[in-house]
């Protein structure tokens, strides 16, 4: 692969992870549990779909193809795709969202950590900007991971079968490919492999304390940098995607 | 009583460093890190704050209208009260 179509494939990744969380925090609009809850979740809706706007732009114009951050998002089907499939994963309850976002944002916020040194100017500088958003939604839902893991029985119970869930998608966070080896040679994307055992540090640390087992010797489920995707993707893309797909010239 | 409700907070918001905290409105929240940012996701998102207070509601002690005569009656027939025999000096900006 040439430099660009590295580039154009890893901003790919970062732009549709964030896209895919934030359209599924979206999803809560109106349905949060109190008020407040549904106003801070929109609004990390809005700092990730930010972050996707920015780097599926620069994707756009590395690409060189007359595709802009709209095209991008809104016409490519599942396959296209390449955000992380923890990300796609359904809202679930309250539980499964916060345990969601804390096992994604960690990981983000250890990446972006990285990148904000990219050799790549546009990535460096993302990255750099994205990070004070993502600690505090690394924050958000770690202090609600230890209140519903070291809550109520209910609580608890809930919090552990949703974390039994997600685990076996964990594994895809850090499944770097040629894409990542060839990008990290240049010192420009980050070699994943050396986060893995970071991330799991941290994310060890605040189960711990909410009571939460991470389960062992789960089947992990991988395969988002190729575009394979869980059942969930193509549902979540045909809503999200259905207005400019039957309207193509709508503006709003 | 027996309540769905979470306890009620009072946010207060500080514009700038050294401005005072001005009371912005009430969120709830079972706890106070959760108030905090509750607080912050409600009143705080736009670059409104630099700082932020938030108290339980059940801690401020007010007054109540029946206390406006006793408390606030400002007593203009008493005009030594006020402070308007002073000649204020130049320069000085009221």
């Amino acid at each position: 692969m040439e430099i660009k179509d590295l580039i154009f494939n890893y901003s790919l990744r970062l732009g549709d992870s964030s896209l895919v969380i934030g359209h599924r925090l979206s999803e809560w609009c109106g349905h949060g549990p109190i008020l407040e809850e549904d106003i801070a979740m929109t609004n990390l809706a809005l700092d990730l779909v930010g972050q996707a706007r920015t780097i599926l732009t620069y994707a756009g114009e590395v690409e060189e193809n007359d595709r802009t951050e709209d095209s991008l998002a809104y016409y490519r089907d599942e396959r296209g795709y390449r955000n992380l499939l923890l990300v796609e994963q359904p809202n679930g309850d309250f539980a499964m969202t916060m345990i969601r976002q804390f096992l994604f944002s960690s990981y983000q916020l250890l990446l972006y950590e990285k990148l904000q040194y990219s050799k790549d100017k546009t990535i460096a500088a993302f990255a750099e900007k994205s990070m004070k958003e993502v600690i505090y939604h690394v924050r958000h839902s770690s202090k609600w991971i230890l209140r519903l893991g070291d809550g109520t029985a209910e609580s608890h119970e809930r919090a552990q079968n949703v974390l039994n869930q997600l685990w076996r998608f964990t594994d895809d966070l850090f499944d770097g490919d040629e894409v990542d080896a060839e990008l990290t040679k240049l010192g420009i994307a980050t070699d994943l492999s050396l986060l893995k055992p970071v991330w799991f540090e941290i994310v060890k640390k605040t189960f711990d304390e909410a009571t939460l087992i991470i389960p062992q010797g789960e089947w992990m489920i991988r395969g988002s940098r190729k575009g394979i995707h869980t059942e969930h993707l193509g549902f979540m893309l045909a809503e999200m995607q259905s207005l400019p797909r039957a309207y193509p010239d709508a503006k709003w | 009583m027996e309540t769905t409700q979470w306890n009620l907070w009072e946010v207060f918001t500080q514009e700038s460093p050294g401005d005072p905290h001005v009371h912005a409105g009430s969120v709830r929240a079972p706890d106070a890190e959760i108030a905090l940012q509750n607080a912050r996701d409600v009143y705080a998102r736009r670059g409104e704050a630099v700082n932020l207070w938030v108290v339980p509601t059940e801690y401020i002690t007010a007054s109540t209208p029946e206390d406006q005569g006793a408390f606030f009656d400002p007593g203009n027939d008493k005009a030594y009260r006020h402070p308007n025999f002073y000649k204020t000096p130049d320069g000085v900006k009221l």
